[in-house]
């Protein structure tokens, strides 16, 4: 009901809605009420502050000076070169990590380029990430690559909002 | 004068250097500044030093507006994380919806309101009454929509959430503003109809 009073609700909503103001008594009843709360927000007004009130900012700011706009300090450029050297470390400590298991305690002692003839369940995984402190620092990569993953999502939401 | 002149001309003046065009962005918004400000604060000092500062800060950070958005949302964010800031210091609870608390606290201030109400008996001092009876979320909300002339995809931007969120808070607001009237000033609604 708000949004066919706010005159957002799509055609056929609007046409429903329509004929059940028009026929039906609660409906009608529930948009009169809605309709003077909305008459009523638009009437509401704005408060004003004291007479002197720009005369103060005016005075305030008369003592400062515009500080630089931050995108003029942010080299972008440094801002994706951190993002990838994470990433660089992300896949140099998964390379190392898979170097570590022995992929032969299956008892086959052929690498396994053909990996749907590897027994998973006989590989070695014990010697992968074995070292707490490598765990560790690989979770910290791993959270800082998703955090660089969620604001390149979110900047592509923004822009495809603008653009909408 | 700069009063003619559009928000971008004026800023774009005062970023050349001439402060005094500031002036014109502080009066064209002061009362949107201010009446946004009065929904957080409850009271009229800590708005208009509260509102004061928005427009300090907002000064200092100029140069980081670019134009993509209204300035007006540009400055109500401002306004939004001041406030917040604000009330933390203040230790004021806000922000739950079902914040009972900040219901008792507007239901102790009912009773001069509602003598205020008996002198002035017009529908806008009811209405911004039963507005600040409400809590600062909703308050914020409702004075962005129908006063700040903000849409709901500007409202989601300054208060950092999405759209349809914009949509069910304001629709809440509006269903508990609803609420307050019929309770407080039932008589004046009945009145007015």
């Amino acid at each position: 009901m708000w949004d066919y009073i706010d005159g957002i609700s799509s055609p056929v909503e609007r046409t429903v809605i329509d004929q059940l103001i028009q026929t039906d008594l609660e409906w009608k009843s529930k948009y009169s009420e809605l309709l003077e709360v909305q008459q009523l927000l638009q009437s509401s007004e704005l408060e004003a502050p004291s007479m002197r009130f720009t005369k103060n900012v005016m005075e305030e700011i008369a003592k400062l000076q515009i500080a630089p706009a931050t995108r003029n300090y942010i080299n972008k450029r440094i801002i994706w070169g951190i993002g990838a050297f994470f990433i660089t470390l992300i896949i140099g400590f998964l390379v190392y990590g898979f170097g570590q298991i022995d992929w032969t305690a299956q008892g086959d002692s052929k690498l396994p380029v053909d990996l749907t003839n590897v027994d998973f369940s006989k590989v070695d995984y014990s010697k992968m990430f074995n070292n707490n402190l490598v765990n560790g620092f690989m979770m910290l990569n791993v959270i800082l690559g998703l955090f660089l993953l969620d604001r390149y999502l979110a900047n592509k939401r923004k822009k495809f909002h603008e653009e909408a | 004068m700069s009063t003619g002149l559009n928000d971008n001309e004026l800023i774009s003046r005062v970023l050349k250097g001439d402060q005094q065009a500031y002036a014109g962005l502080v009066s064209r918004y002061q009362n949107y500044v201010f009446t946004l400000t009065l929904r957080f604060t409850k009271n009229r000092e800590d708005a208009e030093e509260v509102s004061q500062d928005i427009f300090i800060k907002a000064y200092r950070s100029l140069a980081d507006f670019r134009g993509a958005s209204k300035f007006s949302t540009w400055l109500y964010t401002i306004v939004n994380t001041t406030c917040i800031t604000f009330l933390r210091k203040k230790r004021i609870e806000v922000h739950s919806l079902d914040n009972e608390k900040v219901f008792e606290v507007a239901d102790s201030v009912d009773s001069g309101m509602r003598a205020n109400m008996v002198e002035q008996k017009s529908r806008v001092a009811m209405v911004n009454n039963a507005i600040e009876m409400l809590n600062p979320d909703d308050a914020e909300v409702l004075t962005l929509f129908y006063k700040g002339e903000q849409s709901l995809e500007e409202i989601a931007m300054i208060l950092g959430i999405e759209a349809n969120t914009a949509k069910v808070r304001l629709h809440r607001a509006r269903t508990r503003l609803k609420d307050k009237m019929e309770k407080h000033f039932a008589e004046e609604v009945k009145d007015l109809n």
